[in-house]
């Protein structure tokens, strides 16, 4: 007796490949086949005209407003502002600093990467770059011409003041968490109170105290300017955010790890520097990067206090006679900066988070 | 001595007796600076300005406000209900449009859940400032003049001064038809229970919803019709150049509360599809297996739950939705930052108090909405058996 195996055969067409999946993703039901032909409406509606807007009929070429004699947007306007947009009022033949304090920045991160030395060696080197930024952005020293803050601006000045807010933040942030987590009742309620009353007020009317208010502090004849009043106020601003990002870590911190440094006889400091803050920084990653991109998206408000960062100087720009009616494009150029930037971001927030979850599920 | 440094109880005391004594040292220090400059300075003090005559304009106002004659208390009133009008306004529109989009991102249909997708990750990395001066500037100052209105449903316009709808009048007939919306909600709840009831006792399910929608609907619809239907509407019409008559809604509210919803929805949206997904696989699956349908296994089950774990996120951003409200000062609306902090402040020159008192104001609305939020997080927990 012989067996003829049958050969199996593939699924009805309904079953598999690109129809199956179109019919149970798209068309499952009526509803939701409704659903589909209104989406594919609304793309329809609304993304070819924005890219004939965008690409096919845009101007890219020419020096001014008359090379723009097509229907779609005028990038000339962008590409003719674009030193503007990046560097402020920076005098033009000192542009090659800011562009080698941003080319440092990768040299030192370079370095933090593959120096082959001890992790608080290579913070220690990192540290020499806000240093050598400072003296190469602001001058009056190594024969470089004094570059007044008021003349900062654009994408350079935002950079300048998140990138500052949110490193400033940190080690005030933990001093603070580590203060609402403390068993001390004075200490405790001092850091609860700060926390609170940041959390409770909008960024701006701290801006606006830091702006208006803040001189009146300090005895007459010390005079802040107005970056560093500006960075003061998102600086106590974030601080209270880090500190309960900071927090929220420590409380992920099983108790077990407290009760062991404590039984092993190590110091309160001991304790908390060298067990719970390494711990609760890993969990709090995520959420660190989520804070510093929502300063990063805050720096915006510095325009309403008169910093030129770069959406104010977008905002400007579109009021210029030579160029009037060509804000759409500068606002399209300054949302897409920074969306891939915030973007960016928080991709970086998710890879770290990978990374550093190290616990063994 | 040293035993003293190396007793835990003495240092505990010392540290924050230094604490203390460095903050007091630090305020008074500051306190003492801040007098000395406003004697220098000549800046008045205290409150005494709240009495005083406004003398400037406010666009839009809630409550009868008068450019000459009415005082900085009722500006600062006025800011502030603008405030509370806008952030009700945002709130309500983010929490339908995060409702519906944190759903529809866990949806089967690919192009509804990427299209989802598409617009948290798009809206929710752009300045909130950048959002309002882009609707404003750009896209409401593109509209076309009052002449040329668009005009959408109707009697219903939209224009580059604002959008316009007419404006509902009540006459005095109109108290029965409120009161059958009231009595019929009361009957809806009474039928619910009923079903309840019967749910428990036979395992029989009465179409409570569907019962519900009609009885609101037709009830107070028979009382409008019967009562003479007592209401009527001012359509907005063309005079001059603007539109008169109807409710106006002005293009910095428009932008301001479509910026803020917008913006707000996406952190909405995201709460609630985590708290659908944080509900445990087994649910889902029991749901299925007990022979729910979708729509009965994501109403009784799964949202139950995922409520649970959403609202306090949601209600932290409409927090966040508050305090963003401020920055309606860089389009010029009218609301308690661009009145007080803004106007007032520089018509009367006293930083000082008029900061704190806006501070505390947002503090104040903050601490409440905490509040409301700890209320209902207790309500919420878990109760055990």
């Amino acid at each position: 007796m012989t067996y003829n195996l049958i050969q199996s055969s593939q699924p009805p067409v309904k079953n598999r490949g690109f129809l199956n999946w179109l019919l149970s993703n798209l068309f499952s039901t009526p509803a939701n086949s409704a659903l589909t032909l209104l989406s594919l409406l609304f793309l329809y509606w609304v993304l070819p005209p924005f890219f004939q807007w965008a690409i096919i009929d845009a101007n890219f070429i020419g020096s001014d407003k008359s090379a723009c004699t097509r229907d779609g947007a005028c990038w000339v306007f962008v590409i003719q502002k674009i030193d503007f947009f990046i560097y402020g009022f920076y005098p033009d033949e000192a542009h090659w600093r800011v562009n080698l304090s941003f080319v440092l920045f990768f040299v030192f991160g370079f370095l933090f990467r593959f120096l082959p030395v001890n992790f608080i060696y290579k913070i220690l080197v990192f540290m020499l770059y806000p240093i050598i930024t400072y003296f190469l952005i602001s001058g009056g020293s190594f024969g470089l011409d004094v570059v007044d803050t008021d003349k900062w601006g654009g994408l350079t000045l935002t950079l300048i003041v998140a990138s500052i807010g949110i490193v400033a933040a940190i080690p005030f942030g933990i001093v603070l968490a580590f203060g609402r987590k403390s068993k001390l009742p004075i200490i405790k309620n001092l850091s609860v109170i700060y926390i609170e009353f940041i959390r409770g007020v909008p960024l701006i009317s701290i801006l606006f105290m830091a702006s208006v208010i803040l001189p009146l502090f300090f005895p007459e004849g010390m005079n802040f300017d107005k970056l560093l009043r500006a960075l003061i106020g998102i600086t106590m601003f974030q601080v209270a955010y880090i500190a309960e990002v900071i927090r929220g870590g420590m409380q992920a911190i099983p108790t077990g790890q407290y009760e062991a440094a404590d039984s092993l006889g190590l110091s309160y400091w001991q304790k908390m520097l060298l067990i719970i803050l390494p711990q609760a920084l890993k969990v709090a990653i995520p959420n660190l990067i989520g804070a510093s991109i929502a300063l990063f998206k805050d720096t915006t408000l510095v325009l309403i206090i008169g910093l030129f960062d770069l959406l104010a100087m977008v905002h400007l720009t579109g009021t210029d006679n030579n160029w009037l009616g060509f804000d759409t494009e500068g606002y399209v150029f300054v949302t897409f900066v920074f969306w891939a930037f915030c973007f960016s971001l928080s991709k970086y927030g998710k890879f770290l988070e990978v990374k550093y979850n190290t616990d063994y599920r | 001595m040293f035993e003293l440094l190396n007793s835990r109880k003495f240092r505990n005391i010392a540290s924050q007796v230094i604490t203390l004594l460095v903050v007091v040292l630090f305020l008074s220090y500051i306190t003492n600076n801040v007098f000395n400059n406003i004697e220098q300075r000549g800046i008045t003090t205290g409150f005494g300005f709240f009495n005083q005559n406004a003398s400037f304009g406010i666009a839009e106002s809630a409550i009868e406000y008068n450019d000459t004659t009415s005082t900085y208390f009722t500006a600062f009133l006025v800011g502030l209900i603008n405030t509370l009008i806008v952030s009700f306004a945002g709130i309500f529109f983010a929490s339908i449009i995060g409702l519906i989009v944190g759903i529809a991102r866990l949806s089967k249909n690919y192009i509804i859940a990427k299209l989802s997708g598409f617009y948290i990750e798009l809206f929710r990395n752009i300045p909130i400032l950048l959002q309002i001066l882009f609707w404003y500037n750009v896209v409401l100052a593109a509209l076309p003049s009052p002449k040329q209105s668009i005009s959408l449903a109707g009697d219903i316009f939209l224009n580059n001064r604002g959008f316009y709808i007419p404006r509902p009048i009540f006459e005095s007939g109109f108290l029965f038809v409120l009161i059958a919306i009231i009595l019929s909600i009361v009957l809806i709840y009474f039928i619910n229970r009923f079903a309840n009831k019967k749910f428990d006792n036979t395992g029989k399910e009465t179409p409570v919803l569907l019962i519900g929608f009609a009885i609101i609907i037709i009830l107070p619809l028979l009382t409008y019709f019967i009562s003479g239907s007592p209401l009527s509407f001012e359509i907005p019409a063309l005079k001059g150049f603007n539109y008169v008559g109807g409710l106006n809604y002005s293009p910095e509210f428009l932008a301001l509360t479509f910026a803020l919803s917008i913006y707000t929805a996406t952190y909405i949206a995201e709460a609630i599809r985590s708290g659908i997904e944080a509900v445990a696989k087994g649910q889902k699956e029991a749901a299925k297996s007990l022979g729910l349908s979708p729509y009965k296994s994501l109403k009784i089950v799964i949202l139950p739950q995922a409520i649970r774990i959403a609202i306090p996120p949601i209600i932290n951003q409409y927090l966040n939705l508050v305090k963003n409200s401020s920055l309606a000062t860089a389009i010029g609306y009218p609301e308690l930052f661009t009145v007080f902090a803004g106007t007032a402040l520089t018509q009367t020159g006293q930083a000082i108090e008029i900061i704190f008192i806006t501070m505390l104001v947002y503090l104040f609305i903050s601490l409440s909405i905490s509040l409301v939020l700890n209320i209902v997080n207790k309500k919420l927990k878990v109760k055990g058996r």
